[in-house]
């Protein structure tokens, strides 16, 4: 069983009309989106570049004291291939600030204060430019919830939800996207030496065929098993996104009138759009 | 007259927005005439959007509606196949396929198999039709299928034996899956193995009308086309773009297809309906 792949153009055509689309529809005509030096920003960038031209993207980096130099040298030759606009913000002072009152905060603690830093600053410039905020979650992390709520999975709207890990490497193989970018180990470098793949204790290259085949093709865990997954491991999965669904969903309103949102209110977000 | 050139609007209606779709349809069915055609088919649910949800019942329309004379207006100039979400006397919503031609509207056809699966939930909002009959049009013997109407054979199967010569398929199907194996989505590839397989075995011509566009993030894959009785496609529109597709269709080309493939004569409708109640009886047991 192979890692799902991708027929590059087609869906390169697919998410570029999705931006452009999406973008007016919003009466927009600019995206911004925080550059990490990761391939899933970056790609983001190039797919909102393509889509709307190099003029109409703004790119944010907005590094923390102890973020690795290769992501800031890897975020700005994404910036320098695309010829986007660009800014650099050092969230260190405002983090610091915060966390002089709470001395003995662990990683994670932190690391969510920064992914959510970097959230209202990617929002204040959406007002500041007029621009949305372009999301750079993938259906891995947000299938696993391996993402900060109200931090990077925040977004106006985004083209990499429906793409694994596995596939937006492809995808930014086709672009163009630097090899140093895309082959590098994905990082969330929210802690010195992070990688993803030993935080979630598995490889993308694994998950996302266990994904694949629980999610998309509806096979049960047995099925899943059968078809030659160690069940610790498929469990492991399942529980990690069952345990995140309510990342996935909007806050829970308490039911109290005839016609609650979302429950019995149901529009379309692209109402009269 | 035998030939008759047709347009395909691949459109990309607005949400909700019935002035702005009712304007797009005249802009479309001004090119389309100055491009020939007679018959401007346009796709599901075109003047209204697709996934309407609690929207439905803000743009419904009575058949008696002034937004609807003034495509009945238009129609003296060109036939028209339009969709819209039609109000009955009595308060149930259809989605429904208009042809309009001289003034009038010569047949209403409400979507008899709402799909409410997957990304679908046309039950909770609209109510089921429940006919499949054929009319004249100056095309031919004609049958309107929406969208998931084509996904049932049995339905198509009743239209052949009622006289169909063309299927006008108006369709808003959003693209899913598929994209690991091929250059279009899994459901488009399914829709044109259907267009084919349904031209070729009821000798008929096959119009498919599908939209573009996004809604709430899915996208409408268009591929519009046009398939012979011979079961060869004979136009086809772009994906994921814009565009009125024209084709000129010929009724001997269905007189021609029925002559090498008499399949329609060979046709048991005494065998089919002493069968299928049998096995109606045998379920119901």
């Amino acid at each position: 069983m192979s890692a799902p792949s991708l027929h590059c153009e087609f869906v390169q055509k697919i998410l570029t009309g999705f931006i452009v689309n999406e973008v007016r529809k919003a009466g927009f005509s600019r995206i911004v989106v925080g550059l990490s030096g990761g391939v899933d920003s970056a790609l983001s960038a190039y797919l909102g570049a393509k889509a709307l031209g190099a003029e109409n993207v703004w790119a944010l980096m907005m590094p923390y004291k102890t973020s690795s130099p290769e992501s800031r040298e890897h975020a700005e030759l994404v910036v320098k291939q695309l010829r986007i606009q660009s800014d650099v913000i050092d969230i260190t002072p405002m983090v610091d600030a915060y966390y002089e009152r709470f001395p003995e905060s662990d990683h994670v603690r932190r690391g969510n204060k920064m992914a959510r830093e970097r959230m209202t600053i990617l929002f204040d410039h959406s007002a500041k430019l007029k621009a949305l905020v372009l999301g750079t979650s993938n259906k891995t992390e947000l299938l696993l919830g391996y993402g900060t709520l109200y931090g990077d999975m925040a977004s106006a709207i985004n083209p990499l939800g429906d793409l694994y890990k596995t596939q937006v490497r492809q995808l930014a193989c086709y672009m163009g996207i630097p090899e140093a970018i895309v082959r590098k180990a994905p990082s969330g470098d929210l802690w010195v030496g992070q990688t993803d793949e030993a935080e979630l204790g598995f490889s993308y290259e694994e998950v996302d065929r266990v994904l694949n085949l629980m999610v998309d093709r509806r096979y049960e865990i047995p099925e899943i098993v059968a078809a030659g997954f160690d069940e610790r491991f498929v469990r492991a999965v399942l529980a990690k996104v069952q345990a995140s669904q309510y990342k996935r969903r909007p806050p829970l309103i308490a039911k109290i009138s005839a016609r609650t949102i979302d429950r019995d209110f149901r529009y379309p977000r692209d109402w009269g759009k | 007259m035998s030939r008759y050139i047709i347009a395909l609007a691949q459109m990309n209606p607005a949400l909700g927005d019935l002035e702005r779709n009712l304007a797009l349809h005249e802009k479309t069915a001004e090119e389309a005439i100055g491009r020939g055609a007679g018959l401007l088919i346009c796709p599901e649910l075109s003047l209204t959007g697709y996934f309407l949800k609690d929207i439905v019942s803000s743009v419904a329309l009575p058949l008696t509606s002034p937004i609807l004379s003034r495509l009945r207006d238009l129609s003296r100039r060109i036939d028209l196949v339009v969709g819209l979400v039609e109000e009955s006397p009595e308060h149930l919503f259809y989605n429904a396929a208009l042809y309009l031609s001289r003034g009038e509207i010569r047949h209403v056809h409400r979507k008899v198999y709402l799909p409410t699966y997957g990304i679908f939930d046309e039950q909770r909002y609209l109510a089921e039709g429940s006919r499949i009959r054929t009319f004249q049009a100056d095309i031919g013997r004609s049958a309107m299928l929406i969208c998931e109407d084509m996904w049932h054979p049995s339905a198509a199967c009743i239209a052949s034996l009622d006289g169909m010569e063309i299927i006008i398929s108006p369709s808003a199907s959003p693209g899913r899956g598929g994209l690991e194996e091929g250059r279009t989505f899994a459901n488009a590839r399914a829709w044109e193995t259907i267009n084919r397989a349904y031209a070729q075995l009821f000798t008929c011509y096959v119009l498919y009308a599908n939209r573009v566009g996004y809604e709430d993030g899915a996208c409408f894959w268009g591929g519009s086309e046009v398939i012979a009785p011979s079961g060869e496609p004979m136009a086809k529109a772009e994906y994921l773009s814009e565009q009125i597709l024209i084709a000129e269709i010929d009724s001997a080309e269905v007189r021609r297809a029925r002559i090498a493939n008499p399949l329609l004569r060979d046709e048991r409708l005494d065998v089919t309906l002493r069968e299928l109640e049998r096995v109606k009886r045998e379920v119901a047991r």
